[in-house]
């Protein structure tokens, strides 16, 4: 190719000015980056307000994607069902006689189990859910795993709130604008969560790796001495996830760690949950009152 | 009609180019708005691809300081720190002008040499300032770059087939 752009305007004062300015333009730019990427990465939440600002303009572009995504996948889907929806009729009214007498134990079981806590006067936290939303985008071409959540603090969304879904835990709320909220997926690199094994209770924590699997890590002394299909679940530590979302399972183990699988896709869900910090932040404690001496007199 | 004649205040003509590179390079920078959730990286930076299209393709169509307001606006919606973009982009822009110096006449294999040498830049770097240095991330990251990569000349011939009424100097 030809040389691609004349270096040298010419004699003209002002075309060799206006050249060098535009690298004085570039050069400075260039240094406000490495600013402001000085200044997120030592607060990542810095810039909350510019990014919820333009995430309000581009996510209703992205829900309206994801609707049509989900009108077009889910066609094939829908005429199945329409011709199969005898046979499966038929067969629900007998799985639902079996499993009448399940359900009647189960209740039994939970109503004993109420009372129980009730007699041991335990505290449960919250676990209500604030809103059903969907997660309409995410940073696919990051190294980073954050979505966008297309619900806001105009629907009750806050800073730190836990999102799943029905077969597991996603994420949680880092950022939060009007109508849409950046939710921090259990994937990323940078994302810890308690958790417990279900099978002994064994503390853990579950660490990102950034290629959609989870580390697992003993969190007591001993050495876990995972098994590949030992099951995690969230176990209620620190207050923000609500105990027993499934978290992951393990796929194999490498040393003292172990890989496992996240329990949810957040892919192929239909709607996430947010729901509140499992027990509120504590209240301020109040500031010890410099009067003492005062009432002494 | 096209004259020879070119007035003095105005020495470069509106072409589509001037509209049609930031507007492409935007969007291609919006390609993250697709409704898909990512466990792994696997879309390549199509802001940056087009960016660099149009600066090896059509070099006067973008300008040297163009590379910060462009990648600030891909920093906002990539998910990566805020002024990663801004930074790298224009790091790749003042390193080409560097090296347009150089190599006066540069052929196509030399411009694809040196947009996968950017994009091997921007991705690698990008990573170290994203993500811990203990994320598993590498192979992903490897296979994004090698993708982006060999998805360059498509870049750059689409670079081309928007600005096609503009005559070659």
């Amino acid at each position: 190719m030809a040389p691609s752009r004349d270096r040298r305007p010419g004699f003209s004062r002002r075309a060799q000015y206006g050249l060098f300015l535009t690298y004085v333009g570039a050069i400075s730019g260039a240094l406000i980056g490495a600013g402001l990427l000085l200044l997120s990465t030592f607060n990542p939440s810095a810039y909350a307000a510019v990014r919820s600002f333009f995430a309000e303009i581009t996510t209703p572009v992205s829900s309206a994607l994801d609707w049509v995504k989900r009108g077009v996948a889910g066609a094939p889907g829908g005429v199945s069902e329409h011709w199969n929806v005898k046979a499966e009729n038929d067969r629900l009214k007998k799985q639902l006689a079996d499993n009448a007498t399940l359900v009647e134990r189960a209740r039994t079981l939970n109503q004993e189990n109420r009372r129980l806590r009730a007699m041991l006067q335990l505290r449960d936290g919250t676990a209500d859910s604030v809103v059903a939303a969907r997660l309409v985008n995410s940073s696919a071409s990051s190294t980073r795993r954050y979505a966008t959540l297309n619900a806001g603090s105009w629907q009750h969304v806050e800073r730190g709130q836990p999102v799943r879904e029905p077969d597991g835990l996603i994420g949680q709320v880092v950022e939060v604008g009007p109508n849409t909220s950046r939710v921090l997926l259990i994937i990323d690199s940078s994302s810890n969560v308690p958790v417990r094994r279900t099978r002994d209770g064994l503390p853990a924590i579950a660490t990102g790796r950034g290629d959609g699997l989870l580390d697992i890590k003993s969190a007591s002394l001993t050495s876990g001495d995972f098994k590949p299909g030992d099951v995690f679940v969230t176990s209620g530590t620190g207050g923000v996830y609500s105990p027993t979302i499934p978290v992951a399972r393990v796929i194999r183990v490498q040393g003292d760690a172990a890989v496992a699988q996240p329990a949810a896709n957040p892919d192929a869900l239909d709607f996430a949950l947010v729901q509140r910090p499992f027990l509120p932040e504590p209240a301020p404690t109040p500031t010890p009152t410099p009067t003492p001496k005062a009432e002494s007199k | 009609m096209r004259s020879d004649h070119i007035p003095l205040r105005n020495t470069e003509e509106r072409t589509r180019s001037s509209w049609a590179a930031p507007v492409s390079i935007i969007l291609g920078s919006l390609v993250t708005l697709l409704p898909f959730i990512a466990t792994f990286p696997f879309l390549p930076p199509f802001g940056l691809l087009m960016l660099l299209g149009w600066r090896l393709t059509r070099a006067e169509a973008v300008k040297v300081w163009m590379a910060v307001p462009l990648g600030l606006i891909d920093d906002m919606v990539s998910g990566q720190p805020l002024g990663s973009a801004m930074l790298l982009w224009t790091l790749c822009f003042l390193a080409i002008d560097i090296l347009d110096t150089r190599l006066v006449w540069r052929d196509f294999w030399q411009d694809w040499l040196l947009a996968s040498g950017a994009i091997g830049f921007c991705l690698i770097a990008g990573r170290l300032v994203a993500a811990p240095f203990s994320a598993h991330v590498d192979t992903a990251l490897m296979m994004q770059i090698i993708v982006s990569a060999l998805l360059f000349p498509v870049a750059s011939r689409f670079c081309g087939w928007l600005d096609r009424d503009t005559i070659q100097r």
